[in-house]
């Protein structure tokens, strides 16, 4: 015998109020949208694109700055450790990069802060430590990123960080006072150039951390074995590394040799370019835009060249905001010349930071 | 004038082909040094075009919501046909041609924007960027010479149906939004047969553009009257007028663009195997400038350069100014004619050749008062008699 369960009418869509007035509002905005014109009145209300505000801008060495962002109504917080990509407009040009952020969670303000370190070149680095003034208003994305504590905090933690490496750790010392047994390994040019410097030796004076500092113009680098040197007890900490793609490799190199891979999280800041190839021609197949592009450039860079709005990131290969689906031809990783190939109506999905052309392309963009 | 090459004093006989490339490396020369140079105070310009548009739009509105009042009435009216005209012309025109693509916000994109027209963004962006700018004053192949719909130049054969011409110019120009979105569907050749009419392209097309014409005409006639309360039929007069007053603006600046007396044309043959330098040759020979103060350049949507937005349509138009001086310097070296003139006389310099070219070959230049009575008779005869008549009565004119 089989019963039958009443079977409930399908629930109607319930139109709401709001919903019918932002549709009357289109009526009367169109050909633009009602937040066009709300745009103009509030940047960084809820609804709108998410975006910031900068606060204020604070030097921390003589080429590193924290940048204090109000984030518009939309923002939903971040766990240490994470990042945020920002848009930034450099000389009149919309930029995407991604920094860690460093704030304390508990500010009073409802501000969040990224550091940031100008690298010799860097477009957006130099203008967002040097360039910027408070009151711009800058693109913001939800913070991302898997270089976080869990939620049974290790008892005992290593830090090994380079450069701008410390940012997303300083993330997380600032946030993380249960955290009480914590080595931090930290190499930077000189003294001057440790960022967070005082805060630092404020900490381990006050033996919250115990801290080793490599000046790396004096004393050189250090490599796997002398960090295991300097902490015995090495392979019994959870580790979190953050620097040079040399270092993180080292330091995967040596945890994997003693098996214990699993126990070390890192972080990369800049992809490393391994191998190039021939490069061909990139089709954007909504786009229109047909042009050359060699074997050592990225699609992302080449497209935005050619005046193709594309979709980017973390320009490193660990974002994924610039991913789009390759129709038909192939494309090599810059980072290790894996090469990637679509047949006809196929739809790979390729990271266009860290993707040139090997051969014809067709994206779907 | 008759097309370039027809012409008894060709006025770039004088110029070598290297002349004419070394003229295009000139000009390429200028393009570059400014697209290195675009920076923050060009993104600043267009945003803050924007934003002033943005707000005298819903200014201009608001102040229509009491339109029973006289003044608010002349006031909102007034507000709402400039922004009507900034919004088509300095920004909308603009940013479709790609001048700020280089900026990278994908809310001020050629791929992106959407404008107040009845034509949409994508079927214009066709029609104009790739056809008119690519074939500009190619007879036969640039449509935006008379719009298809009327005699442009001497060597178009006359037809008594063409008497009607200022009078057609007249009311293209009222509706211009909408003689411009036939003119994108290419409206006459499309629906001339059943087997175009059936097109599954073309009906696409066709349903996008009843689509946004509905949303257009509801906003204007419709939404914002009602919104207005018992200013409602106030309101729609306003919105009438607005765009009425735009349409006529946009024409009469389009028109001063490739129309006036001395703007040269080419034929189809002449292209072929073009060189970039030709190509440049061929856009300061078939473009016009209007001659004003700063407003006039903002309000014609910097179109007034006709001369350089022809040479470098994806510049962004706030440099058009700066530049000119140096292409005047190029056309002056090598021998050619800038056109520049005042608004109200390239108007009427070009309403008189649509006038002119309304009637037979030669028609208007000979009649005098003393022999009006007998052209008139003779145009009678012309209009009245068949083919051969005209072509009898063309032959002794002309001879």
């Amino acid at each position: 015998m089989t019963t039958t369960v009443p079977r409930r009418a399908p629930a109607r869509p319930r139109v709401s109020l709001r919903d019918r007035a932002l549709k009357l509002a289109e009526f009367v905005t169109t050909p633009l949208l009602p937040t066009d014109y709300l745009d103009l009145i509030d940047p960084l209300r809820s609804g709108a694109d998410l975006r910031g505000r900068i606060e204020a801008v604070l030097p921390e060495t003589r080429d590193a700055a924290t940048i204090v962002i109000r984030p518009g109504r939309g923002w939903k917080g971040h766990t240490p450790g994470q990042y945020i990509r920002i848009g930034i407009d450099v000389n009149g040009v919309r930029q995407w990069r991604a920094y860690s952020l460093t704030s304390h969670l508990g500010r009073t303000d409802g501000c969040i802060a990224i550091t940031v370190k100008a690298i010799p070149g860097g477009k957006v680095s130099n203008h967002l430590v040097h360039r910027t003034a408070p009151g711009t208003i800058v693109q913001l994305d939800q913070a991302v990123g898997e270089f976080t504590l869990p939620a049974e905090r290790p008892t005992r933690v290593l830090f090994v960080t380079a450069g701008s490496g410390i940012t997303p750790v300083m993330g997380m010392l600032r946030n993380h006072d249960e955290l009480t047994d914590v080595v931090l390994v930290h190499s930077a040019p000189t003294s001057d150039d440790v960022v967070f410097g005082a805060e630092l030796r404020q900490m381990a004076a006050a033996g919250r951390i115990r801290l080793v500092e490599q000046h790396t113009d004096s004393a050189g680098m250090l490599d796997a074995a002398a960090i295991a040197a300097l902490v015995p007890d090495l392979h019994e900490r959870a580790t979190w590394a953050c620097g040079p793609v040399g270092m993180l490799e080292g330091l995967e190199a040596h945890w994997a040799t003693a098996g214990l891979a699993d126990r070390l999280h890192t972080e990369r800041f800049r992809p490393t370019v391994l191998v190039t190839g021939e490069g061909g021609r990139v089709s954007f197949t909504k786009n229109g835009t047909t042009l050359e592009a060699d074997g050592a450039t990225p699609i992302l860079d080449a497209a935005e060249e050619a005046g193709v709005l594309m979709p980017s990131g973390c320009r490193m290969g660990i974002c994924f905001g610039c991913v789009l689906p390759l129709r038909e031809g192939a494309v090599r990783d810059l980072r290790n010349g894996e090469i990637t190939t679509a047949a006809p109506g196929d739809g790979v999905l390729i990271q266009t930071c860290v993707s040139a052309a090997a051969g014809a392309c067709d994206i779907d963009h | 004038m008759t097309v370039i090459q027809k012409q008894a004093e060709n006025p770039i006989a004088h110029l070598s082909a290297e002349d004419i490339e070394i003229i295009g490396k000139e000009l390429d020369t200028i393009r570059q040094e400014v697209r290195d140079s675009l920076g923050d105070d060009d993104a600043k310009y267009i945003r803050r075009v924007i934003d002033v548009q943005r707000k005298l739009e819903l200014g201009s509105r608001a102040a229509l919501l009491v339109s029973m009042f006289p003044p608010a009435w002349v006031v909102g009216t007034v507000g709402l046909s400039v922004a009507k005209i900034l919004e088509n012309m300095e920004i909308g025109h603009n940013i479709l041609h790609g001048q700020w693509d280089w900026m990278r916000d994908p809310k001020i994109h050629s791929t992106t924007w959407e404008w107040d027209m009845a034509s949409p963004a994508a079927q214009w962006k066709h029609s104009h960027n790739e056809l008119h700018h690519t074939y500009t004053n190619v007879i036969g192949k640039d449509n935006d010479l008379g719009y298809g719909i009327m005699r442009v130049d001497e060597d178009q054969k006359w037809h008594p149906l063409y008497l009607a011409q200022p009078v057609w110019n007249f009311i293209n120009a009222c509706f211009f939004e909408y003689g411009i979105a036939a003119y994108d569907l290419e409206l006459g050749k499309n629906l001339a047969t059943k087997k175009r009419r059936s097109n599954p392209e073309f009906r696409e097309a066709a349903t996008q553009v009843l689509k946004k014409i509905r949303k257009q005409a509801s906003k204007d006639y419709l939404i914002h009257p009602a919104l207005s309360g018992p200013s409602f039929l106030p309101t729609l007069a306003a919105n009438f007028t607005a765009n009425v007053v735009r349409n006529l603006w946009s024409h009469s600046v389009i028109m001063c663009g490739h129309f006036p007396e001395g703007v040269q044309t080419f034929e189809k043959k002449s292209i072929e195997g073009e060189t970039r330098g030709e190509w440049y040759l061929r856009q300061m020979l078939g473009s016009a400038n209007i001659s004003g103060s700063k407003a006039m350049h903002l309000m014609t949507g910097n179109l007034s350069h006709q001369v350089e937005h022809h040479l470098f349509p994806d510049l962004p138009s706030n440099r058009y100014a700066e530049i000119a001086p140096r292409v005047q310097d190029i056309f002056e070296r090598y021998g050619l004619t800038y056109h520049s003139a005042p608004l109200y006389k390239q108007v009427a310099s070009a309403w008189h050749k649509v006038i002119r070219l309304s009637l037979p070959n030669g028609w208007l230049a000979e009649t005098t008062p003393k022999n009006a009575p007998a052209q008139i008779v003779k145009l009678v005869r012309m209009t009245t008699g068949g083919k051969k008549v005209r072509r009898e009565l063309s032959k002794a004119a002309a001879a």
